[in-house]
C-alpha cells in the first residue's frame, strides 16, 4: 500500500513537472481495495480495471520501473508509451488494462472470464469498477450474461461515493448500497465490505473466490473506500466538503494499517522505516528509469496497430 | 465444383472452421436454438453443441465485448449480429475496444475475432434496419473490413478471416444470401486485402464490393450490348483497401466509376474516387464518376425504398454524361 502511495504522490509531482501529461487519476486513499483484492488471486487469473489504475498494477507486481515509464510515455514503458496512465496492460501478469471509456470493461471482462470456463481451468476473471460506471447499460447486461452463463467472474465495486463531481445520491436511484442489485440478476454471493481494512477486503475476496472456482457463477463485493484528491489533476474538488474528505482520511489505510501491526507488535518502527525507506528508493529508481527511456521512434506511430 | 448459394457456402465455411479449431466457437442471438435469424448457422447447435454455438441474452455490447474478451485469451469468436444496423449497440466495443486493445497495450495482445452481420436494404425493413455501417468500420485502423459478393468469395474469405489475428467486420448484403454460384469442393482461402476483377474490360472501370458488385456486372453485360467494354473490380475488402489493383486497371481503360451503395456523401465511395483521381489524373478522360445512394433514411415502402438504392440503369446513365459512351 505504500508503495502505490509513495508513486502516486510521486506521479503527481511529475505531473506538475509536465514530465506527465494528458489525464492523471490518482488512487490515493484507495489503496486498501487494490492490494487486498489482489493478494488474493492466482497467476493464471486475470484482472480488468477503470483508469484509475495504477494501484491494481502495482498490487498485481507490475514492474513500477516500467511503469513510471508508461506515464512518461517512453519506449520502455509497459506499452511503449502508446498507452498512457489510464491503459496500463501487463499481459504476463494477465493485467488486461486500464480501460478509460466508462463502464466499456466489463464486456472484455466476461470474454476473458468465459475463456477459463471454455477450457474448463479453474481462473477468474476479477473485473474493478467504480460507483460512476453502474449506471452505464454494460454493467446490467454484463451482470446478466455471467451469471447466466456462470462464469468465472468477480464484480469488484470500488464504491469512492464519487463519479468524477458527482456523488452518488445526485445520479443513482436505488439508495447507498449497490451490493443488494447483484442479487436481482441471480448473483447471491453479494457482499459489501469496508475499503479501508485491508484485511477485510482480503478476506471478502477469498471467500468470493472460493464460491467462484466452486463453480458457482460470478461473485460481487462492494467496497466503501474515498478518494483522497481530486477525480484527476485537473479538478480543483469544489463539489464537496474538507469536512467529507478528513472524516475520511482519518481512516488512511496507509497509516492505520501500519499502527495496527505496531500495536500488535507485528512491526516495529525500525523495520516500519526501513520499509519506507525502501520503497521511496524503489520509486526514486522508477523515476530516473522513465526519465532514462528515450521517447519511441517515429516508426511505432503504425506498430501494433494490426497483429 | 459445386454450385450452392452463399448462405450455404457461409455455413459451410463455419463448419470447416469449427471442424479444424477446437478454439473456434460461435456467439449471437438466436443463432442456436432458433437456428439463425437469416439460418446461416441452421444445423450448427446439433453438431457442435451448446459451448461452441452458444445462444446469448439480446445484449449486444456485452457479447461483442465477450468476444473481444476471449480473443485476447486466444480463443477466435465468430460473433453474430442479427443485422449490422445493430452494431451501433456495441460500436464503442468494436472501435474503442477491439480495433485499440492491441495498440493501447503496445503489441501486447491481438484479437483473432470475428463479426458477422448481415447489411443492407433492398427488403423494405425500413430505416433502422437497412444500413451499412461496414463504411464507418472502414475508417477505423485496428479493424478489417470484409464484404464478400459471391458465395465463393464468402467462403474464402470467412476462412481467412477466422484464421486472421486482427479483427475482422464481415459484412454479408442481406440480398445476396439466396445468390448461387460455384466453389471448389476442397477447402481454399480467399486473401484479405486483395481486390478481385470479376469481369474483363477495356474501356471503362466499373469498381463496387458486395450487392453492387451485382448491380456492376449486370451493367456491364448492358454495356457490352452497346459496344462498350467494361472492366469490374471488386474490391472484396473494405480495409485494408487494394487500391493497386483499382489504380492499374484504371491506367488501363483510362475511365472509372465508383457504385457506393451506402448513403453517397462521405461514404467509402468518396474516398475511392479521390484516391483514384489523386493518383491517376493523368490518365483519365474526365473526372471519376459516382453513383451512390440516396442521402436518405430507407424509407419503408418499396417505390420509394427502390428509388434509394443504386440500379443498373443509374450505372449506365452516368457513364454516359460524364464520359459520352
Amino acid at each position: 500500500m505504500y508503495l502505490i502511495r509513495q508513486f502516486e504522490e510521486v506521479c503527481g509531482e511529475m505531473y506538475t513537472r509536465g514530465q506527465i501529461r494528458g489525464f492523471l487519476h490518482l488512487y490515493i486513499g484507495e489503496e486498501a481495495v487494490a492490494v487486498g483484492a489482489i493478494s488474493q488471486l492466482q497467476p493464471h487469473d486475470y484482472i480488468v480495471t477503470h483508469y484509475r489504475d495504477h494501484g491494481h498494477a502495482l498490487a498485481r507486481g507490475i514492474d513500477p520501473d516500467r511503469t513510471m515509464a508508461e506515464l512518461f510515455g517512453r519506449i520502455g514503458g509497459l506499452s511503449k508509451g502508446k498507452g498512457g496512465s489510464m491503459h496500463l496492460f501487463d499481459v504476463e501478469k494477465g493485467f488486461i488494462g486500464g480501460h478509460a471509456i466508462v463502464g466499456g470493461q466489463f464486456p472484455l471482462a466476461a470474454g476473458l472470464a468465459l475463456s477459463h470456463q471454455y477450457r474448463k481451468t479453474d481462473g477468474v476473471c476479477v473485473v474493478f469498477f467504480g460507483d460512476g460506471s453502474t449506471n452505464q447499460g454494460t454493467y446490467h447486461e454484463v451482470m446478466n450474461l455471467a451469471s447466466v452463463w456462470k462464469l468465472p467472474m468477480l464484480f469488484f465495486l470500488e464504491n469512492n461515493l464519487y463519479g468524477m463531481g458527482s456523488r452518488f445520491d445526485r445520479v443513482r436511484a436505488g439508495g447507498e448500497d449497490f451490493y443488494p442489485g447483484a442479487a436481482t440478476y441471480g448473483i447471491d454471493q453479494a457482499a459489501v465490505v469496508d475499503g479501508m481494512d485491508v484485511l477485510v477486503v482480503q478476506e471478502a475476496t477469498k471467500l468470493a473466490l472460493e464460491s467462484i472456482r466452486a463453480g458457482n457463477g460470478p461473485a460481487f463485493i462492494e467496497a466503501k473506500t474515498f478518494r483522497f484528491q481530486g477525480h484527476s489533476m485537473a479538478d480543483p474538488v469544489k463539489y464537496r466538503d474538507n469536512s467529507e474528505t478528513a472524516s475520511w482520511e482519518e481512516r488512511d489505510p496507509v497509516t492505520t494499517f501500519p499502527g495496527q501491526l505496531l500495536e500488535q507488535g507485528l512491526l516495529t518502527e525500525a523495520e516500519l522505516d526501513e520499509i519506507r525507506n525502501r520503497v521511496d528508493a524503489e520509486v526514486a529508481a522508477a523515476v530516473k528509469f522513465a526519465e532514462d527511456s528515450p521517447f519511441p521512434p517515429d516508426e511505432e506511430l503504425f506498430t501494433d496497430i494490426y497483429a | 465444383m459445386t454450385e450452392i448459394t452463399f448462405r450455404q457456402a457461409l455455413q459451410r465455411g463455419l463448419r470447416e472452421a469449427l471442424d479444424a479449431d477446437p478454439d473456434v466457437f460461435l456467439m449471437g442471438e438466436d443463432i442456436g436454438k432458433y437456428d439463425g435469424a437469416y439460418a446461416v448457422t441452421q444445423g450448427l447447435l446439433d453438431t457442435y453443441g451448446p459451448d461452441r454455438i452458444r445462444d446469448t441474452p439480446i445484449s449486444e455490447a456485452a457479447f461483442v465485448g465477450a468476444g473481444v474478451g476471449a480473443a485476447v485469451a486466444g480463443l477466435r469468436p465468430v460473433v453474430e449480429l442479427m443485422s449490422m444496423s445493430f452494431s451501433l449497440v456495441a460500436s464503442d466495443q468494436i472501435v474503442n475496444m477491439a480495433a485499440k486493445i492491441r495498440y493501447m497495450s503496445g503489441g501486447q495482445v491481438k484479437v483473432p475475432m470475428v463479426l458477422r452481420a448481415p447489411t443492407g436494404g433492398g427488403v423494405q425493413l425500413a430505416a433502422t434496419h437497412s444500413q451499412s455501417f461496414e463504411n464507418w468500420y472502414a475508417s477505423t485502423p485496428g479493424l478489417k473490413v470484409v464484404t464478400p459478393s459471391s458465395p465463393y468469395d464468402a467462403l474464402g474469405l470467412l476462412r481467412s478471416s477466422i484464421e486472421d489475428d486482427n479483427p475482422v467486420v464481415f459484412a454479408e448484403n442481406a440480398l445476396l444470401y439466396g445468390v448461387r454460384g460455384e466453389v471448389p469442393d476442397d477447402e481454399y482461402r480467399v486473401p484479405i486485402g486483395v481486390a478481385a476483377v470479376k469481369r474483363a474490360g477495356t474501356d471503362i472501370t466499373l469498381v463496387g464490393w458486395a450487392h453492387g458488385v451485382v448491380t456492376l456486372l449486370d451493367a456491364a453485360e448492358k454495356l457490352a450490348e452497346t459496344g462498350v467494354s467494361a472492366e469490374v473490380i471488386d474490391l472484396r475488402t473494405l480495409r485494408p483497401l487494394d487500391m493497386d489493383t483499382v489504380v492499374e486497371s484504371v491506367e488501363r481503360t483510362g475511365r472509372a466509376l465508383v457504385l457506393d451503395e451506402n448513403w453517397r456523401t462521405a461514404g467509402l465511395g468518396a474516398e475511392i474516387a479521390a484516391e483514384i483521381g489523386y493518383r491517376s489524373s493523368d490518365y483519365l478522360d474526365g473526372p471519376v464518376a459516382r453513383v451512390g445512394g440516396a442521402d436518405a433514411p430507407a424509407p419503408y415502402t418499396r417505390p420509394l425504398e427502390q428509388l434509394g438504392i443504386p440500379q443498373t440503369q443509374w450505372v449506365i446513365d452516368e457513364i454516359e454524361k460524364t464520359y459520352g459512351i
